[in-house]
């Protein structure tokens, strides 16, 4: 924790949500807002990070979290360069801190890193020099700071305030580091209910110790919710013995218009992305009038422009 | 210290009697916040503007970024209005350095195309390290660089420049 | 070389000595105690005046990385860290490249240790052919060979038959067994304890049933057949629960626990530094607490350092990714000094851990300074205060959780075979 943070306190990485100070998570959120502004108008860019390198060092292929810091960076003036790092189990060690002295070599000020391991962004964050900021999109199972930031921004724009909330996470928590941020963010923010939804194989051993309830059944864990987020199943946890099949997990644990129903009539339903229709989530849902799936997606590009501002700034000082 | 400030509302006074002749009907007015905001909206209503205010926030313009980083509260920048061809008068409270000014201009070309901007500020306290100067100036008054001249604004709404 | 160590505090816990007195060295003998023998005159004179003596450290499990590994440290520079580390005998696990599954590589290990300076070197058999787990090698031919017991390494065989037949083969020539409990197949995938600590940083886990059930099934078959199993590197409290059992069931079965898991637990993963991934990973507080205790009360019988260089490279990569182990032979002294101290257990106590219960565990001479034995004698300062620097350590693996820690307790003396064959610079 103290590595993300300047001996200020101000923001220097942005690891993980895990430890930050309420008033750092608000500052963001704060930030993004003015920033959602900027969206709106013709010419979506302002000069702040003119003259700033950003490079994204995508070991874990994505197209949408990258072309979301690709076009906030590029907002924000600064100049971006993508490298789709090929891993192979030999090379990886090797290549990641010789790829990032490299880089920063030439010049780079910031690093968005996503990496199949947990842990990779503080590997990272804890090797480059004191002028250089990382920023983790997505490590692992451990943490995807941004998306915890922007589902928390689009909290507030739907429902105001926090500390009245009851929110539900359903799926697979165990795998998702999208679940892990959004956890921190939530009780960090003051959201008195945080329920994680999903069949044991599917929980972390001792989540209760962040905070959360746990629930194995949909009825009782979404009674009163005010947000339902939704987590992306893979196909993956099949052949881990941990679920039979993607059918069984839907009649159980997959959001229809039927168990929506138990949760509050105003309730908003949410999901990282990409989704699984008829996986984890039903159609009619995704596209009711109760979800805000698709408004989740614009709020990410301001959010990650509040980051890269917040970090970028005030960095020779 | 005090003492030899002038009261702001005869000051602005001024400053809109001077501005009248040169105003059409689609001269818009933007404040520059917080100060020129609040000059601007006293302005607006003595020159009857028919057009809505505007407010800039030039957070996101500030050369001093790298140094110093984003202010803790942005506002919102809000031009109701199209700025294609449009004749601007942009208001601040204090004209000093002129990088607020140079910051604001730079943020307006952002939304359109301006036909002109001319500038109108209550103090001009010297320093100008940029070739700006305003059009429209309520106080010429010569400030030593270690000291600020600032524009607050009291409770009940009344505003009033010190010296510190 | 003639030796008198003089007016030492002398910590000899298998004569239940602790008392200033002095020590006399010939022919590679101890040839007195407290008095020299007739015509004894010394060549050289260690003044151990405020410093303990004891027997020389035997420690269980020392990685020398040959054959095959050598690009991690050779056996030149790990027996010196272990002469450093005060050990004059020390066990070395099979898992080198090739494994030690044949008698002619146990006795070119053997050759090539024996004619350099440092610890006596007794290498542990493969207990299958390769350590696939399914052939078993030809364990009298091993032991001849020079092999004190035989172990499958890292985890117990998959298929229990061969964990039944190899334990019924070894008790026929009564062949100890050391095994880790492990089941390789709970353990898949995991690189951190199971628990709430490596939930929130999104490590894969290792559950302790990992452990427990390896344990039970180890257990019953050792109940079973009679083999002597000796089990290594202990991270529960259920597993140290269900060996007390079997003991006071009078199951003769010892164990030891790596000196890493006397004081670090999963709390300490919470940087995600790859120098704290070890095997078995490093388990909760409570286990922690448990293990403390058990060295306390003789549950557990000794203390090992688990000694495994890597290079940094194998390090210097993401958690998950990394190689796990921690280089500490030249640790475990201090680390037990360390234990002993917070837990106000008494230094005879403390010693006997790594130099008279491990000698009987592994079967051989040493771990006492009993006048005739071998001249196997660790002289320590247990004040001196030091950091762990690579610079000051002389194994060639700085993959330590300790790395710039301070530490107190240095070794200024190693004897081995009544020479002096580590001397701390002053």
């Amino acid at each position: 924790m103290n590595l993300q943070l300047t001996s200020d306190g101000r923001l220097r990485h942005l690891l993980t949500l895990d430890g930050l100070p309420r008033a750092i998570l608000t500052q963001i959120l704060d930030t993004a807002e003015s920033f959602m502004d900027v969206g709106e108008r013709e010419v979506k860019k302002v000069p702040l990070l003119r003259g700033k390198s950003i490079f994204n060092l995508f070991f874990e292929p994505s197209t949408r979290t990258r072309t979301t810091f690709e076009i906030a960076a590029k907002r924000l003036s600064a100049d971006v360069v993508n490298l789709n790092i090929a891993t192979s189990s030999q090379t990886k060690g090797e290549a990641i801190l010789d790829t990032v002295d490299n880089l920063a070599a030439m010049h780079a000020d910031m690093f968005v890193v996503r990496h199949g391991q947990s842990g990779a962004a503080h590997f990272i964050a804890r090797h480059v020099a004191p002028h250089i900021s990382v920023i983790n999109a997505g490590d692992g199972r451990h943490a995807h700071p941004t998306q915890g930031l922007l589902d928390m921004f689009t909290i507030r724009r739907f429902k105001g305030e926090f500390h009245n909330l009851t929110v539900a996470i359903v799926g697979d928590v165990l795998h998702s580091r999208v679940a892990r941020s959004q956890i921190h963010a939530l009780t960090t923010l003051g959201v008195p209910e945080v329920r994680v939804i999903a069949p044991k194989t599917l929980i972390p051993t001792g989540v209760e110790q962040m905070g959360v309830k746990v629930y194995h059944d949909m009825e009782a864990g979404l009674a009163g919710c005010d947000v339902v987020i939704m987590l992306r199943l893979q196909s993956e946890r099949m052949k881990g013995a941990r679920l039979p099949s993607a059918q069984e997990y839907f009649k159980f644990f997959g959001l229809t218009k039927e168990k929506l129903a138990f949760a509050k009539p105003d309730a908003i339903v949410m999901h990282p992305g990409p989704m699984n229709r008829g996986v984890e989530i039903d159609s009619e849902v995704a596209d009711g009038p109760q979800s805000v799936i698709l408004p989740q997606v614009t709020y990410g590009i301001a959010v990650r422009m509040a980051v890269m501002a917040l970090l970028a700034g005030g960095a020779t000082a | 210290m005090h003492a030899s400030l002038p009261d702001v509302d005869p000051l602005i006074a001024q400053l809109a009697a001077a501005i009248a002749p040169t105003l059409t009907p689609d001269t818009v007015i933007v404040g520059i916040h917080t100060g020129g905001v609040w000059v601007a909206e006293r302005l607006h209503a003595m020159l009857h503007c028919a057009l809505p205010l505007g407010t800039l926030d030039i957070s996101f313009y500030r050369d001093d970024f790298s140094r110093i980083g984003l202010h803790p509260q942005v506002k919102p920048s809000n031009l109701p209005f199209d700025l294609e061809g449009r004749d601007i008068l942009l208001v601040d409270d204090v004209l000093h350095s002129g990088r607020t000014v140079r910051a604001a201009m730079n943020e307006l070309f952002d939304y359109g195309r301006p036909a002109s901007i001319r500038l109108a500020v209550l103090v001009d306290r010297g320093g100008h390290e940029l070739p700006i100067r305003p059009d429209f100036t309520g106080l010429t008054l010569a400030v030593p660089a270690h000291q600020n001249i600032n524009l607050s604004r009291l409770d009940d709404g009344h505003l009033t420049l010190s010296l510190a | 070389m003639k030796i008198h160590i003089k007016n030492g505090r002398v910590i000899d816990p298998m004569n239940a000595r602790d008392e200033v007195a002095d020590l006399f060295v010939a022919a590679g003998k101890i040839v007195g105690y407290g008095h020299a023998p007739a015509d004894f005159h010394a060549n050289r004179i260690l003044d151990a005046t405020g410093l303990v003596v004891c027997p020389g450290l035997v420690d269980l499990s020392v990685r020398l990385r040959e054959p095959g590994f050598e690009y991690r440290a050779t056996l030149e520079s790990e027996m010196l860290a272990a002469a450093a580390g005060g050990v004059t005998s020390l066990a070395c696990p099979p898992d080198t490249d090739p494994p030690l599954d044949e008698p002619g590589l146990v006795e070119m290990l053997k050759f090539r240790a024996k004619n350099l300076p440092g610890p006596r070197v007794y290498p542990i058999g493969a207990l299958t052919q390769k350590l696939e787990g399914n052939m078993l090698t030809e364990m009298a031919e091993l032991t001849w060979a020079g092999c004190r017991a035989f172990t499958q390494a890292d985890a117990i065989p998959a298929d229990s038959q061969v964990l039944l037949r190899a334990m019924e083969y070894a008790s026929t020539f009564g062949f100890s067994l050391w095994l880790r409990p492990q089941d390789a197949s709970l353990a898949r995938g995991g690189v951190a304890h199971d628990g709430a600590v490596a939930s929130r940083l999104g490590l894969p886990g290792i559950p302790a049933l990992a452990e427990t059930v390896a344990l039970a099934t180890i257990l019953l078959l050792a109940r079973e057949t009679g083999a002597r199993i000796h089990l290594a590197r202990l991270s529960t409290r259920e597993s140290i629960a269900m060996v007390r059992a079997a003991k006071a069931q009078g199951l003769a079965v010892t164990c030891d626990v790596a000196s890493t898991h006397v004081h670090l637990s999963e709390n300490d993963l919470i940087s995600f530094d790859s120098h704290l991934h070890l095997v078995p990973p490093l388990r909760g507080l409570r286990d922690r607490d448990a293990i403390r205790e058990a060295l306390r009360d003789g549950s557990i019988d000794a203390l090992c350092s688990d000694h495994t260089p890597v290079d940094e490279d194998v390090k210097q990569v993401p958690f998950g990714e990394s190689a796990p182990g921690a280089s500490g032979v030249e640790l475990l002294l201090p680390l037990t000094l360390k234990w002993a101290r917070e837990m106000g257990v008494p230094l005879l106590q403390a010693i006997d851990l790594i130099s008279w219960k491990p000698a009987q565990i592994l079967g051989v001479p040493g771990g006492n300074l009993t006048v005739g034995n071998c001249a196997d004698i660790c002289i320590f300062d247990e004040t001196a205060e030091w950091v762990v620097t690579p610079k000051a350590l002389a194994s060639q693996g700085n993959n330590t959780p300790f790395l710039n820690q301070p530490m107190q307790g240095r070794v200024r003396y190693t004897l081995i075979d009544g020479h002096i064959d580590f001397e701390a610079p002053l």
